[in-house]
């Protein structure tokens, strides 16, 4: 199997040393939706195209790759030269804002060793330099896909040294000292998990399930990992089947992202002929099949219960737990199921050992975290910083600022389960409990910058809106008072609110969150909470003495 | 068959003895303590979905379901405290601003589940204002009527038709606020296939969301008779399955 791996990792170093430059176009969904694709074609255009009698073949050669990273100035092109392989971040060039007419000038300049300055992205910024790649290591510089290139960069060998070399439980040993935690936003022990669900009975029949169905608003991280790196998910649970006893997985993959689930189609059926995945795993015994199932647009399948019952053809709402999925899961058997970020950090760390990654990010929270930077910040995009890193570092430094010139005001992170942080607050380090410290949760990696210009009422409005339409209506808190909230919350924005509608709402919040039954319910009112906790003169510079005419509106009404 | 280990543990201070598969609810009734419930009816699977059953546990500030909880060694159960009751009444209350129901003009009117629970608990008021939905009501069947305005959504009609009678006519559709119960695949109750006019739905209704046709103000009433009818049902099928 090694011999095999091998052999296509030479056949990758011959193709790249025939060449000079190669041009890596970004064919994420961002970049893509900003015509990537064409730009891809016309480097192509310009390289294979008829070309004047007698001039040299090209020095470059062009692909398609993952995201690039700075997804506001796409579509983004790098220019690695040959040499310099292989490649960091800094050694190479990156152009910005990329059209198909700057295509045959990019060719150009590098034929002749030039590059093209008025479009140059400068790489020597924070935004790059500061970011640690673990889970993204590969996006921006393989094509996604083509498995020989993901090979070529160290892939499936991890996996072919867990199922060779390792026992299962030397590599849920090896999780166990990593110290990674559950990406998808709740932060449990990913080694505890697996442990939990390898202990359930032997003879019964378990599963592994990806929750790649990424609903939070901003929130992009899993869509850009799918995309970019597919065969990096395919790799961590196979491991974590062989792990935990199981030979069936699950990708729940929301229906909104066609891209990640075509490549993931593609890149399941290149696993399958390349004996990493099926039957007889690099030559074991060791059997693993993966699915792909599709969302239907529905928030509440990212609760882990409701994405089971939705798999098994259910209509997708939550159960309480426990009993938890690690003992009773999809078709009532033991089930794993971890978020694709999570998924995405384990051949890493059994490549490179579970105290290599525990040696990055803080006491509690180890390893690094991809979050989707979004919002009034100068630099929009996908980064991925070591856990520990202040808020100020992420949104002055990594982000640039506003572009606007409006100072930045809060962050929100955690989507509509989590909570606005105050720029006074932006000194908190970035991990677990300093979040939840401060009423909201690390969630799974959106961080949404708000400038002055954001009203907070406005803001809280916005995610019960949200959390108002998801409600699954199975339990009559969450169905029933998230309505109650978003109708309190209009009605103090639009200034028709009372001292007496704000100690209703400030009732009403924890009601809601103690009585409900499963996360999304539970969870719904942090918007309201930390905005009240921290810009609480907000909400009273609103209320008004006396409802203006409400009688008389209602009359009309 | 193996049974459940036995444990001791307290509701209310009370000490009481039970088998590890028994719900905090069953225990709680078995020995005369009383917990509210609307989605729970016995003979049917737990839902969990209308919390008026929730209760405080020692050593933690989280509420549980009594319906769908079992209880563990040495745990302490109270079944009622302020925060508890204010919490029941705010349950109904929203149950009461989300639909339409006005008790004077209802078939269930003194019938009613929900009507019950709001005397029972003291809920004379609702704080939250009225949502006032446009509901329909389904007359489509020949036999039974369906008025969405006074419907709560404890999927009991749903649960009996799928797991007693077999026919799976009930289900849900949509969400939060805007989910519905409907017949078959979104048809008129009387365009249902798979209906077979049994009525168990209009019996475990818990208000007069489901009725009989015929009924006016007040004059529906549940067959005493069927509920017993009921578990008995689900018991004999769970010894089936043993």
């Amino acid at each position: 199997m090694i011999d095999r791996f091998e052999k296509i990792k030479r056949k990758e170093r011959e193709a790249a040393a025939g060449v000079d430059y190669t041009i890596g176009v970004c064919v994420a969904a961002s970049c893509l939706s900003l015509q990537g694709d064409k730009v891809l074609d016309a480097f192509q255009e310009g390289i294979e195209g008829p070309k004047e009698e007698g001039s040299p073949p090209s020095r470059c050669r062009a692909k398609g790759v993952g995201c690039l990273g700075l997804c506001s100035r796409g579509p983004l092109v790098s220019v690695t030269k040959q040499q310099d392989q292989p490649a960091d971040d800094q050694s190479r060039v990156l152009y910005q804002d990329v059209t198909v007419d700057d295509a045959p000038r990019i060719l150009e300049a590098h034929e002749a060793d030039k590059t093209v300055p008025d479009i140059l992205c400068p790489t020597d910024t924070p935004f790059f330099e500061r970011q640690i790649k673990i889970v993204l290591e590969n996006s921006g510089k393989i094509d996604p896909t083509r498995i020989e290139e993901y090979i070529a960069a160290d892939g499936y060998h991890a996996l072919l040294e867990a199922v060779t070399e390792m026992t299962p439980n030397q590599v849920i040993d090896e999780i166990v000292r990593s110290g990674l935690r559950g990406r998808g936003g709740g932060g449990y022990p990913t080694g505890l998990k697996w442990t939990t669900v390898a202990k359930a009975q032997e003879e019964k029949v378990k599963y592994v399930i990806c929750n790649a169905d990424e609903g939070d608003p901003g929130a992009f991280m899993d869509r850009s990992v799918l995309e970019s790196d597919p065969h990096r998910i395919i790799e961590g649970m196979t491991i974590a089947g062989y792990a935990v006893g199981a030979s069936r997985g699950y990708i729940y993959v929301r229906g909104e992202y066609p891209l990640a689930i075509g490549r993931l189609k593609k890149a399941i059926n290149q696993a399958r002929r390349q004996n990493v995945l099926g039957n007889g795993i690099c030559g074991t015994t060791f059997n693993f099949q993966i699915e792909i199932r599709l969302g239907a647009g529905a928030f509440v399948c990212g609760e882990e219960t409701a994405l089971i019952a939705s798999i098994e053809g259910k209509r997708g709402q939550p159960r309480p737990r426990p009993p938890y999925p690690a003992e009773l899961g999809l078709w009532h058997e033991p089930t794993l199921i971890n978020n694709v970020e999570t998924f995405a950090n384990i051949a890493p760390i059994i490549r490179n050992g579970g105290d290599w990654f525990a040696s990055y990010g803080t006491a509690t929270s180890n390893g690094t975290k991809v979050f989707a930077l979004a919002g009034s910040v100068a630099k929009n995009g996908l980064i991925e910083v070591p856990m520990g890193i202040t808020l100020h570092e992420i949104v002055e430094e990594l982000g640039g600022g506003t572009a606007n010139g409006h100072q930045i005001k809060a962050v929100q992170t955690g989507g509509p389960s989590g909570g606005c942080i105050p720029a006074s607050y932006f000194e908190t380090p970035v991990d677990y409990e300093s979040l939840k410290k401060l009423g909201s949760i690390m969630g799974s990696g959106g961080l949404i910058t708000m400038d002055e210009t954001s009203n907070m009422v406005d803001v809280a409005r916005y995610f019960m809106e949200f959390c108002m339409a998801e409600s699954c209506g199975k339990c009559v808190p969450c169905r029933v008072g998230t309505v109650h909230l978003h109708n309190l919350l209009d009605k103090i924005y639009n200034g028709k609110a009372t001292h007496k509608d704000l100690a209703l709402l400030e009732r009403l919040c924890s009601f809601v969150s103690e009585t409900s039954l499963c996360g999304l319910g539970q969870a719904a009112p942090n918007p309201i909470r930390s905005t009240l906790r921290f810009f609480r003169e907000e909400y009273l510079d609103l209320l008004v003495d006396e409802p203006v005419h409400a009688i008389s509106e209602e009359v009309a009404a | 068959m193996k049974r459940a280990r036995v444990i001791t543990f307290k509701i209310d201070g009370q000490d009481i003895g039970a088998h590890e598969d028994e719900t905090i609810l069953e225990l709680a009734r078995q020995n005369g303590i009383y917990i509210p419930t609307l989605c729970f009816l016995e003979g049917l699977s737990q839902y969990g979905g209308c919390r008026l059953c929730v209760v405080e546990v020692k050593g933690t500030d989280r509420l549980f379901p009594a319906c769908t909880t079992y209880p563990i060694e040495g745990m302490e159960v109270f079944t009622d405290s302020d925060r508890l009751h204010g919490y029941r009444q705010d349950i109904l209350q929203f149950l009461f601003s989300e639909r339409n129901h006005v008790c004077s003009v209802c078939v269930s009117n003194g019938n009613c589940e929900l009507q019950g629970l709001a005397f029972s608990t003291g809920m004379d008021h609702v704080e939250v204002p009225y949502l006032n939905p446009q509901l329909d009501v389904d007359a489509s069947h020949p036999l039974f009527g369906l008025d969405h305005n006074r419907c709560v959504m404890c999927t009991r009609c749903v649960r009996v038709c799928d797991e007693i009678e077999g026919a799976h006519t009930w289900d849900v559709v949509g969400r939060g606020a805007d989910a519905r119960i409907v017949a078959d695949l979104n048809q008129p109750w009387g365009e249902a296939a798979s209906c077979t006019s049994c009525g168990k739905c209009v019996q475990v209704c818990p208000t007069g969301a489901l009725f009989r046709k015929g009924a006016s103000v007040a004059e529906m009433r549940k067959q005493a008779t069927f509920l017993p009818y009921l578990s008995q049902m689900r018991a004999g099928w769970q010894n089936e399955e043993k």
